[in-house]
């Protein structure tokens, strides 16, 4: 089967005046972990909520497993979701919170029950089947949330910021259990979060989001390597965006001059520069270190050059450059993006 | 039962079975139509009736047809054809002017009878396949918004949300509407528009002279007068109370909280009663005064001044809850600041809880004009002379001169008062209320009461506890004496054996007492209405507060609505709505129970939605997504959380089936009447003992129900939840 586990084609939701998601197009592999990214009111949930058919589209096609789903209600469709609440019911047992689905489709409860304590066993929280979900600690709780989303072995696992409600130590490990069960039941699944690091953290792929469109599509390293927009560059990790021109196939900004072989000329251009990019090589551009703080694993220098400020970072070393410091610094062939706009 | 619902739906769902059945096998009209020649029609079906003449009667039976046709071509998602928009569309058209254009008597409009010679001998009101057929005939249209994606789909939803649009229209807005019509017709069914300017300027409706001269008042006046007099010191006395309790070391503050529930089980007429038993012109209080002091005896408690006794006595208890809540929520910080500041506990009180106070009195004010407008019990018992609008109205729909069309104007201006008075309520406490609770918890002391008013407040508060303690003592113990009223305290169970006597003999159990009939209708149309007043009250709830939906502003406003009518008002708009065909069904059980759905459903409704507000919304997504339709989510998810919203509801519906009386008092017929028109008719005949005793039994009537009631439901302690219970009741216009 070469059909797509997800595709939105021209999708459009519309609330109101409001468009919360404008016109967008994407498609979703089979076993593949893809994140929307991007700030609030971005319209990422929304497409989530698409997906799971909590809302449907003002127009354009959602495909689910080759099929039209798009004026499906969420019931009539087979989506497994982690809300950021968990949104486990109150007044049911763990094991009657899991075998829910299974039961209410219809299903025989002996054999919901079963496979409800198999999913929970196999999530390493035996024994806990007759609890209340009020009795669990928060970590527990997501976890049956997850048992929840996946015993009817959905065509797509839906997370909606899971780790929103998980303390900032635990985050690093929930998220690698997330990713490793993805991967161990090779389940397709579409993870929300406005969380930069999270994303580059757990996705095969990021759709970063804005304003309702798509800014860009790629894996982690695409989009910190090569952000196709300052809004990409800016909000996928930190990013110097220096503004110039580029005038015969060369990007120039004060004394900085970078080879942008094929690009036609610009009178104006805007290029993305990583901090940790940036060697001190005594190199030819000029900069003066304004300010230098210490960051425990790595030293961050501002530094005012002849095209504005520029952030940098540099490994610790026994004396770090002081204020007032005039360096040298190269940006390498392979260090910076020229930005579409 | 799955099953069921999953082979019902292969076969192109329940309504298309309603609605082939209807037009083919259920008989359309309630009783058999007059026969025009063509002899009787075999089983009385649509079908059959078009056959011999009725020809208006084929476009339900074409589209019932045509449905199962599409639904044979088209498979199971046949709702989504692109021609059953408009065939349902169109015999929704034909359906309803084909019930409204032909009449009893024949058509409404010359112009029918050319085209259906039938028409002219009239039709009957709808019967079981007319009523199934419009039932199918909206399920097919909800079916059908919702795969156009209605309702994001829900197809559950789509179905409650038109099913209940459709109820309101009919059982709301229809007899409104119907009422505005009857308006511009004379006693004898002309139609005269300029009757409508005639009958609203009527003198003795508008007449000041009571306050030139020595003449009576115009009815409205009337109302307008007592309803600002019975607002005002309702308002005062709840104040007072709210004041006491929240601010006082009061001992009692427990006992007064649970003295303000009675009103809400008290029958009415009870209270007017005692206040004739302590203060009629030969009642006990008249009589020690006579005896004591020789103040003469006088009738000065009928009119004015009685009703106004027993409205603040009613009412009080509901200002006072409302403006507990005000006070109550009065952040203390801000009294201490004027403390610091200065202030002295007197200029403190005027300059700082007084303003903060006075969105709320505004609130209990309306609401306690509201309720006095819509009284019907008070002035019908201590009127005497002094007569208000739903007095004048019962009286131009149930004396002896029947006259609908000056019955409506009368109702509609007693609506556009209420109306009025509900907008600049709703107005009042969504701009102005100040409230000053916050999350953060404020560690500061409520301030004491300044000297003086608290001094007023409980000088205000003992004459109300006595004579509220004097009212009840005479309805614990009136019913079981020779005669209260001429103090002759002999204990008897006369009065009770009267109503409720009965004998087990050999064929078994036997009634003989005159109260038995009323009290069983009674019962049963409060048990069949209370469930279904939650129902439709949660279901609506659920709507508004979940579902998302064209028109949802639109629906809120309607629920309320309902809400805000006077119960007199509802009553006139039944009788001159359903007194004829189509929906031809006063006299049966069935009005009694629509009446008081209609009526209380907002009860239900804003109790839920305050207990849906508390719960997080992504439960019930997290169940749709797992497969759950929405009534599923709702059985399973949505009811256990709210079962206090739901105890609530049902307890209310329960408790004011039994003692309504504004409304039912038009609908109750000779073989279903109810326990408040009964009682209404021993208190005409001034047989009180009587009338005492069946209140008392249906107090205590009321509380077992509301403790059975509570065991059926159960109370769920979730943490916190379990203080939704707590939600303030609303008490609809009476």
């Amino acid at each position: 089967m070469t059909e797509k586990a997800i595709e939105f084609a021209d999708v459009v939701k519309r609330y109101g005046t409001v468009t919360a998601v404008d016109r967008i197009s994407f498609s979703i592999e089979r076993g593949e972990l893809v994140t929307f990214l991007g700030p609030s009111g971005c319209g990422k949930t929304t497409s989530l909520r698409l997906i799971a058919g909590l809302e449907l589209p003002s127009e354009g096609v959602v495909r689910i497993a080759g099929e039209d789903v798009s004026t499906r209600a969420a019931s009539e469709r087979n989506v497994g979701m982690v809300f950021q609440s968990y949104a486990l019911f109150p007044h049911m047992s763990v094991i009657e919170n899991v075998a829910y689905g299974p039961t209410i489709r219809g299903g025989d409860k002996k054999a919901a029950a079963d496979r409800g304590y198999e999913i929970l066993a196999m999530l390493g929280l035996e024994g806990l089947g007759k609890r209340l979900p009020s009795e669990l600690s928060g970590g527990q709780q997501q976890r049956v949330a997850v048992a929840r989303a996946i015993v009817q072995q959905p065509d797509v696992l839906l997370f909606d910021e899971p780790l929103s409600n998980v303390d900032a130590k635990l985050r690093r490990r929930v998220r690698q259990e997330i990713r490793d069960l993805q991967r161990r039941f090779n389940l397709t699944a579409v993870y929300v979060t406005h969380d930069q690091e999270e994303a580059l953290a757990v996705s095969d792929r990021i759709v970063v989001m804005n304003q309702g469109r798509i800014a860009q599509i790629g894996t982690p390293a695409e989009l910190y390597n090569q952000p196709n927009s300052r809004f990409v560059a800016d909000f996928i990790g930190d990013a110097n965006l220096i503004e110039g021109h580029v005038e015969g196939g060369r990007f120039k900004a004060g004394d900085l001059t970078l080879a942008v072989d094929g690009s036609p000329d610009r009178p104006k251009a805007t290029v993305s520069v990583r901090p940790e990019r940036i060697v001190f090589d005594g190199g030819a551009v000029r900069a003066k270190v304004r300010d230098a703080t210490y960051l425990g694993s790595r030293y961050e220098y501002s530094l005012e050059t002849s095209f504005g400020s520029l952030l940098a970072s540099a490994p610790i070393v026994s004396t770090p450059l002081s204020p007032g410091t005039e360096v040298g610094i190269t940006v390498p062939p392979d260090g910076f993006t020229l930005l579409k706009n | 039962m799955r099953t069921g619902l999953v082979l019902l739906n292969r076969i192109g769902g329940l309504w298309l079975l309603l609605g082939l059945a209807a037009v083919l096998v259920l008989p359309w009209y309630k009783v058999p139509p007059p026969d025009m020649g063509g002899g009787p029609s075999l089983f009385g079906t649509a079908l059959t009736e078009a056959l011999i003449g009725r020809w208006w009667l084929l476009p339900p039976i074409l589209a019932a047809l045509a449905f199962a046709a599409v639904r044979i071509l088209a498979g199971e998602r046949w709702q989504a054809h692109r021609l059953v928009p408009w065939i349902a569309g169109i015999t929704a058209v034909l359906y309803l002017a084909q019930a409204f254009g032909i009449g009893l008597r024949g058509p409404a409009i010359g112009g029918i009878s050319l085209l259906f010679p039938m028409a002219e001998a009239g039709q009957p009101g709808l019967g079981p396949g007319g009523f199934v057929f419009g039932i199918a005939l909206t399920g097919i249209i909800a079916e059908a918004l919702a795969v156009r994606g209605f309702c994001r789909g829900e197809r559950f939803a789509a179905n409650a949300v038109v099913f209940i649009v459709v109820l309101l229209s009919l059982f709301v807005f229809f007899p409104i509407l119907r009422l505005g019509s009857a308006a511009l017709f004379s006693p004898d069914g002309i139609f005269q528009p300029g009757l409508f300017i005639t009958r609203l300027t009527a003198p003795d409706l508008w007449g000041l002279n009571c306050l030139i001269g020595d003449g009576r008042c115009g009815v409205v006046i009337n109302t307008l007068m007592l309803g600002i007099l019975s607002g005002i010191f309702s308002t005062a006395l709840g104040l007072a109370l709210a004041l006491i309790v929240a601010r006082t070391g009061f001992r009692f503050k427990g006992a007064l909280r649970a003295v303000s529930i009675l009103p809400i089980i008290t029958p009415p007429f009870v209270v007017g009663v005692a206040i004739i038993v302590l203060f009629g012109r030969t009642g006990v209080v008249t009589g020690w005064l006579d005896f004591l002091f020789d103040v003469p005896r006088t009738r000065w408690v009928y009119g004015l001044p009685g009703i106004l006794l027993a409205q603040v006595l009613a009412f009080a208890p509901i200002t006072f809850l409302v403006l507990l809540g005000t006070v109550e929520a009065i952040n203390p910080t801000l009294e201490e600041a004027s403390k610091t500041l200065g202030g002295k506990p007197l200029a403190t009180f005027r300059t700082v809880t007084w303003p903060l106070l006075r969105p709320g009195i505004a609130a209990a004010f309306l609401l306690a004009f509201i309720e006095s407008l819509a009284d019907f019990g008070n002035p019908i018992v201590l009127g005497g002379g002094y007569d208000v609008l739903s007095i004048r109205i019962f009286f131009a729909v149930v004396g002896a001169r029947y006259d609908l069309g000056n019955a409506s104007v009368l109702a509609i201006i007693l609506l556009t008062l209420t109306l009025s008075a509900f907008w600049l309520q709703t107005r009042w406490l969504g701009k102005k209320s100040y409230v000053t609770v916050t999350g953060k918890s404020d560690a500061g002391l409520f301030a004491p009461l300044p000297g003086p008013i608290k001094t007023a407040a409980y000088l205000a508060m003992i004459p109300w506890v006595l004579f509220t303690l004097g009212v009840y003592a005479i309805v614990v113990i009136g019913g079981f004496v020779s005669d209260i009223a001429r103090f002759d305290l002999v204990p008897t169970f006369r009065h009770l054996s009267t109503a409720f006597s009965f004998e087990i003999g050999a064929t078994g159990l036997e009634l003989y007492g005159s109260a038995w009939d009323s009290l069983r209708t009674t019962l049963l149309v409060s048990a069949i209405a209370a469930p279904l007043t939650t129902a439709v009250g949660i279901l609506t709830a659920y709507l508004i507060s979940r579902q998302d939906f064209a028109g949802k502003g639109a629906f809120e406003f309607g629920t309320m609505l309902s809400f805000a009518i006077p119960g007199t008002v509802v009553g006139v708009s039944y009788v001159a709505a359903f007194n004829v065909p189509p929906v031809d069904i006063t006299g049966t059980m069935a009005i009694l129970v629509i009446c008081f759905m209609f009526r209380n459903m907002p009860v239900g409704m804003r109790a839920g939605i305050a207990a849906l507000s508390q719960i997080d919304r992504s439960m019930e997504e997290a169940s749709q997504t797992m497969g759950a339709s929405g009534l599923s989510t709702l059985r399973t998810v949505v009811l256990p959380l709210i079962r206090p919203a739901i105890f609530t509801s049902m307890v209310y519906a329960f408790v004011t089936a039994m003692t309504a009386v504004s409304a039912v008092i038009f609908l109750v017929s000779a073989r279903h009447n109810m326990a408040t028109a009964y009682i209404m008719g021993r208190v005409e005949n001034g047989e009180y003992p009587l009338a005492i005793a069946y209140s008392a039994v249906l107090m205590i009537i009321m509380i077992v129900s509301i403790v059975i009631i509570q065991l059926l439901i159960g109370r769920r302690q979730l943490g916190r939840r379990s203080e939704l219970q707590n939600t303030p009741p609303a008490i609809p216009a009476e």
